[in-house]
């Protein structure tokens, strides 16, 4: 029972970073490996933030989302608009934006280390005891996962119930019809990308309430949004929530019973089984 | 399979240049045969990788785990078995994994195989550590009559074979298949080749070297620890080398592991915090200002000089 809860918890905020990934991967196409840096400079945000001026991560979060907004939409408009143009097939657009993302994630740890060297951070933010059915645990943790909650949700409905959702499934549908029913691709990828990408930083900051970050981290969360979102199938919100919980959970009941060392080793051996039995995702329909 | 005039004198330029290197140790048995070492190792990983990843196209970063495997053959068996076996046997394990991994990956796109080999390395680091951890070992101690110059003639052997074997599957129908390949699935597919098992095939080449490149190098390090026999960085400097040079002919990796291991080397004695910044605008470098890397050069000049004039 208390493997389960912290497993949900830990879980909520995996979905909500697998939600930015799945956004930029789902419609822009792109498969941003550069994804935890932008997690670990939202963790960075929230905790200078927090240190210098006491400002609460819960309210940090609205300035953040903006900000990671843009710098991604410029990122986007700027580094990687000029890939997609190029690209001839799907294929090669896949290899240059993994090559560009990767440098991308080098560049930012390289950057984050020069400036704030390479010690681990954390601060201590409402680290009171919650009772919850009979356990106890972080009210940092649950207050994550609400808020991971809240968002997640809204992301969900605006998904599926505005018109700009609508044209954003649309995109991650089929690309080349999108366009011809009056979507203006460019702009919505561009608007999908930076829309993943303050998802990701808000999720960075939420998580730096409750776990030990440093600069060099980022490439563990990126693996473990890439496991989800391939888990959950790309472009689909309701697979990446579920396999997101159930990595939460599969790697706290490893970390419990067996050994904390082995958290990623558990997310490889879920990642096999898909890969082996489930290509195209737990909930994903076979393709032809 | 016959020879041409071009290919025996092709084979004997590079035998000769193969020569000249074997004799590196005798001219100087420090610093440059350091280096030498270094780049030799850089030149073995790079060229095998460019052998599957240059026709395929998929971006393979599981060069460090295959590494770390074949230190650790050597670190475990360096007392009862005699040193040759040991990378033969580092090689053969090498193999046998590219081959589980690639059943695994290689059927589906090309996303799925770079994050399943990017986190190869960490899984067997974990696996090890933990294993470690639980019959009560820190690391293992490699202490071998080998020396640096020892090292350098096994690792240049090494390189041969790989050139060779790389010259080999160009001529060979796994050589045109996975051009096809590479050029386009489908077409493959449909004209009868089975992609899966060609580039399964493939992809053990790169998996038993980068292990035997391991095995050979584990006395070097003396100690060998998870974290250091597994370190993710290697499987980058591999591919940002691999591509630099270009990844689409047999010596092209070598243009670009020499200067790259210079640069390294100079940023990583005067600035050592740096590394992970240069590794990073190198990859930008490679996708902006340099696709196709070096080799390609020559050909993309040419054709922005004719592109005015050649408009017809």
């Amino acid at each position: 029972m208390d493997i389960l809860i912290t497993g949900l918890l830990l879980g909520g905020t995996y979905a909500l970073i697998a939600m930015g990934l799945n956004l930029q991967y789902g419609v822009a196409r792109i498969m941003n490996l550069a994804n935890g840096e932008i997690l670990v400079a939202g963790g960075y945000f929230a905790f200078i933030a927090y240190t210098s001026v006491l400002l609460s991560p819960l309210l940090t979060i609205f300035l953040l989302a903006p900000l990671a907004f843009a710098a991604n939409w410029l990122i986007y408009r700027i580094m990687l608009q000029p890939l997609v143009n190029r690209a001839k097939t799907r294929g090669q657009l896949e290899t240059d934006s993994i090559l560009a993302t990767f440098g991308l994630s080098f560049v930012g740890v390289g950057l984050m280390l020069s400036f704030f060297g390479g010690d681990y951070f954390s601060y201590s933010f409402m680290a009171v005891p919650v009772e919850i059915v009979g356990g106890t645990y972080g009210a940092n943790r649950v207050i994550s996962f609400a808020m991971a909650f809240v968002i997640c949700g809204a992301l969900y409905l605006w998904l599926n119930r505005s018109r700009s959702g609508l044209a954003i499934r649309a995109i991650a549908t089929a690309p080349a019809s999108a366009r011809l029913v009056g979507i203006d691709v460019k702009r919505l990828s561009a608007l999908a990308f930076a829309l993943g990408g303050a998802v990701t930083a808000v999720g960075g900051a939420l998580i730096s309430t409750y776990l030990t970050l440093d600069a060099s981290v980022g490439v563990v969360f990126t693996l473990k949004a890439l496991i989800i979102v391939i888990m959950g199938g790309v472009g689909d919100v309701r697979g990446t929530i579920i396999a997101a919980l159930l990595l939460g959970v599969v790697e706290t009941a490893v970390a419990t019973l067996i050994d904390p060392g082995l958290t990623l080793a558990a997310a490889y051996v879920m990642f096999l089984g898909i890969l082996l039995f489930r290509p195209q995702g737990l909930f994903g329909k076979k393709t032809t | 399979m016959s020879l041409t005039g071009t290919d025996l004198r092709n084979l004997l330029l590079a035998g000769l240049a193969l020569g000249l290197c074997a004799l590196l140790p005798l001219a100087d048995g420090g610093y440059w045969l350091g280096l030498g070492v270094t780049v030799t190792m850089f030149t073995v990983l790079a060229t095998s990788w460019a052998l599957f990843s240059g026709p395929t196209h998929y971006i393979s970063l599981a060069t460090a785990a295959f590494f770390g495997i074949g230190t650790y053959v050597t670190g475990l068996g360096f007392e009862t078995l005699p040193f040759w076996s040991l990378v033969g046997i580092a090689g053969v394990i090498g193999a046998a994994l590219a081959a589980l991994v690639g059943l695994a990956t290689l059927r589906l796109s090309g996303v799925y195989f770079v994050i399943f080999t990017l986190g190869l390395a960490e899984l067997v680091r974990q696996v090890i550590t933990w294993v470690q951890n639980s019959t009560g070992q820190r690391g293992l101690y490699v202490l071998t009559d080998l020396q640096e110059a020892g090292i350098y003639w096994w690792l240049l052997g090494l390189a041969t074979a790989v050139f060779l074997t790389g010259w080999l599957v160009g001529r060979s129908r796994l050589g045109f298949a996975l051009r096809i390949i590479g050029d386009d699935e489908v077409v493959a597919a449909h004209s009868g080749i089975n992609t899966a098992r060609a580039k399964v095939l493939l992809f053990m080449v790169p998996g038993a070297v980068a292990a035997m490149t391991g095995a050979i190098l584990a006395p070097r390090y003396v100690y060998i620890e998870p974290s250091l026999a597994f370190a993710p960085i290697l499987s980058f400097q591999v591919v940002i080398m691999a591509l630099l040079g270009g990844a689409s002919r047999l010596w092209g990796p070598l243009l670009g592991v020499i200067p790259f291991t210079i640069i390294l080397e100079v940023v990583s004695s005067n600035f050592p915090n740096q590394t992970t910044l240069v590794i990073g605008i190198a990859f930008l470098l490679i996708v902006y200002v340099l696709p196709g890397g070096f080799v390609a050069l020559p050909d993309r000049l040419l054709a922005r000089i004719n592109r005015p004039g050649g408009g017809a």
